[in-house]
């Protein structure tokens, strides 16, 4: 029974959302519009409340037993705590709203900037030439990266050109393919789990 | 909005004079919309002969309860509107259209349509050709279950990001570090967190056997609930129940930048010898394998999410390409009926390739019938 129940949900729900994708008759569209999504909602909130005490357990663990770093868990802690109060407090009046703009938004895009600095320290690595595939990316990468600025134009006439094929075909022709596997993936996946054939998800073979 | 709307098909309906240049359109004909849920009518006409100096249609209704009223406009050139403002199901709308000029002179009414009614559907029409090939691929994937059942044995090739595993865990447990995997950032509902699921169990019973420890950060709360159920699942069938630690499969952070901050953090400060990211990765792939790789782990990274892959390639040591990571639960666990189902994949792949060449072959010869059977529209 502990094994049989899930599987039996499992089928019931991953069948009944493949039938109503086929079929755009007002009671399909409520049952997934309201029953489906209104059901994730209120399991969402639910598993929220776990997933805030995993969290402030979590911290408090780790500032209890003074682990490395641990300050940076009582600044977590402070944060989340502060920013709850803050927005309970003002109704998430203007005060809340600035600290969203002038505090986590410049969080936000100061982790997103250093990309820039990671993706310079990874194609240098990923550029070596080290064998025929490497110095195949070295020499591609170099012309896509040239005919994209207008020194490439400059260079020669026929380099945008030739960057826009090598975008629009070998690349293009690659990335479909993987994605027609993803595809043909995804779909097996989702029915091995209506089936019952994988199990590992909740704790079976 | 939909007051403006109003106004502005009064502001029409009220135009005085009439067009001299330009005919009605013609041949109105209205159709119930198709594959739809109802309350939507179809109107297609043929442009008048002389076109020049029309600035729209405007497009007008009656009903059985409802006088012929300006319904709706559409631009010139165009030779088809979709009628859904206030169309009911089951009541007999009949249309007329006329020209209108930029200075709303106006032509005729056209011949009106036939009386035609709206209707839910109960079955996506444009869409069979997709369920015909759900249905055969299902086919396929139960035909090779059973033949795995009956004992057929079915060559797999080798994965190396997989193969690793082993050899990741086990340098984890010899440095006497913790083993760190991120089951991406998207929620349960989506396939390739499954699929880290998925690939959690084998993991984690390996991390138990070694008398290792596993770290799972976590973006979603139903992901974390089912990652601890699946870790602490994976410990008691080694019967290591006892070393399974909840505190380690935790909820971080739930925005993007958020969590990448203090996956990154964990990563500088618990320095695990072996980092897995498997699962859906956007923008924070590069920032996630980039600081893993200054820190010296071993690194495997797989995900579905195409454009993600070249920087798992660039900065990790292994990297599981798309189905490969859909793939994994049957290569690790070496089931014959998961590892049959990816035999059909391979037959469906074969399906597509057939079909893309033969596609090429008759669309170059101008028949174009082909490619009606693959487009849903």
């Amino acid at each position: 029974m502990r094994r049989t129940l899930p599987l039996v949900i499992a089928f019931g729900i991953g069948f009944a959302m493949l039938i109503q994708y086929f079929i755009p008759h007002p009671i399909s569209e409520n049952f997934y519009n309201v029953i489906v999504q209104q059901w994730f909602i209120i399991i969402f909130a639910f598993q929220f409340v776990l997933a805030l005490r995993s969290f402030f357990m979590h911290h408090i663990r780790k500032i209890s037993q003074k682990k490395e770093g641990y300050w940076f868990s009582a600044v977590a802690i402070a944060s989340a705590l502060f920013m709850a109060i803050a927005g309970f407090a003002t109704k998430r009046g203007p005060f809340f709203d600035s600290l969203y703009k002038y505090m986590y938004a410049p969080l936000q895009a100061t982790m997103f900037s250093l990309l820039a600095f990671f993706i310079a320290s990874a194609a240098f690595r990923a550029f070596r030439a080290r064998n025929l595939q490497a110095t195949l990316l070295l020499v591609t990468a170099t012309i896509v990266m040239i005919g994209r600025v207008p020194i490439g134009d400059y260079l020669w006439k026929g380099m945008p050109d030739l960057v826009e094929w090598i975008m629009t075909v070998p690349n293009m022709a690659a990335m479909r393919g993987i994605r027609i596997g993803v595809g043909l993936g995804a779909i097996a996946t989702a029915m091995k789990i209506m089936l019952g054939i994988e199990r590992s998800y909740m704790g079976g073979e | 909005m939909k007051s403006m709307l109003v106004g502005l098909l009064i502001l029409f309906s009220q135009t005085p004079g009439v067009l001299k240049t330009g005919n009605p359109p013609g041949n109105l004909q209205a159709v119930d919309t198709p594959n739809d849920r109802g309350e939507s009518i179809t109107l297609k006409w043929v442009l008048p002969e002389d076109i020049s100096g029309i600035k729209g249609y405007q497009i007008f209704r009656e009903a059985e309860e409802e006088s012929l009223h300006l319904a709706g406009y559409a631009p010139a050139g165009k030779t088809e509107y979709i009628d859904e403002l206030g169309v009911k199901n089951n009541v007999g709308y009949r249309y007329q259209i006329r020209s209108i000029s930029p200075e709303g002179l106006v032509s005729p009414f056209s011949e009106p349509s036939p009386m035609v009614k709206a209707y839910p559907q109960w079955f996506k029409k444009n869409l069979t050709n997709s369920l015909v090939m759900i249905i055969i691929y299902l086919g396929l994937i139960l035909y090779f279950v059973q033949a795995a059942k009956r004992g057929k044995k079915i060559f797999l090739r080798r994965v190396p990001g997989l193969d690793a595993l082993d050899e990741a865990v086990g340098r984890a447990t010899e440095m006497g570090k913790p083993v760190l995997y991120v089951p991406g950032i998207w929620p349960m509902s989506e396939v390739a967190t499954i699929a880290a699921m998925n690939i959690l169990k084998p993991v984690a019973k390996k991390v138990a056997q070694y008398d290792s420890r596993i770290i799972v950060p976590n973006i979603y709360p139903i992901v974390m609930n089912v990652a601890q159920q699946t870790v602490k699942e994976a410990f008691t069938e080694v019967g290591k129940q006892d070393s399974y630690k909840e505190d380690d499969i935790f909820y971080l952070a739930y925005e993007q930048f958020a969590f990448a901050a203090g996956v990154n953090g964990l990563m500088v400060r618990e320095k695990p010898a072996t980092n897995l990211f498997l699962g859906a990765f956007f923008a924070e792939s590069l920032l996630l394998a980039e600081t893993g790789n200054m820190t010296g782990a071993i690194q495997i990274a797989g995900t579905d999410r195409v454009p993600q892959l070249p920087f798992f390639v660039a900065a990790c040591d292994y990297c599981i390409m798309g189905e490969e990571l859909y793939a994994a639960s049957a290569y690790l666990s070496a089931d014959p009926r998961l590892v049959s189902s990816i035999k059909a994949q391979d037959w469906g792949k074969m399906a597509i390739v057939i079909s893309l060449a033969l596609g090429s072959a008759l669309t170059i010869f101008g028949l174009w019938f082909i490619i009606s059977w693959f487009t849903t529209g």
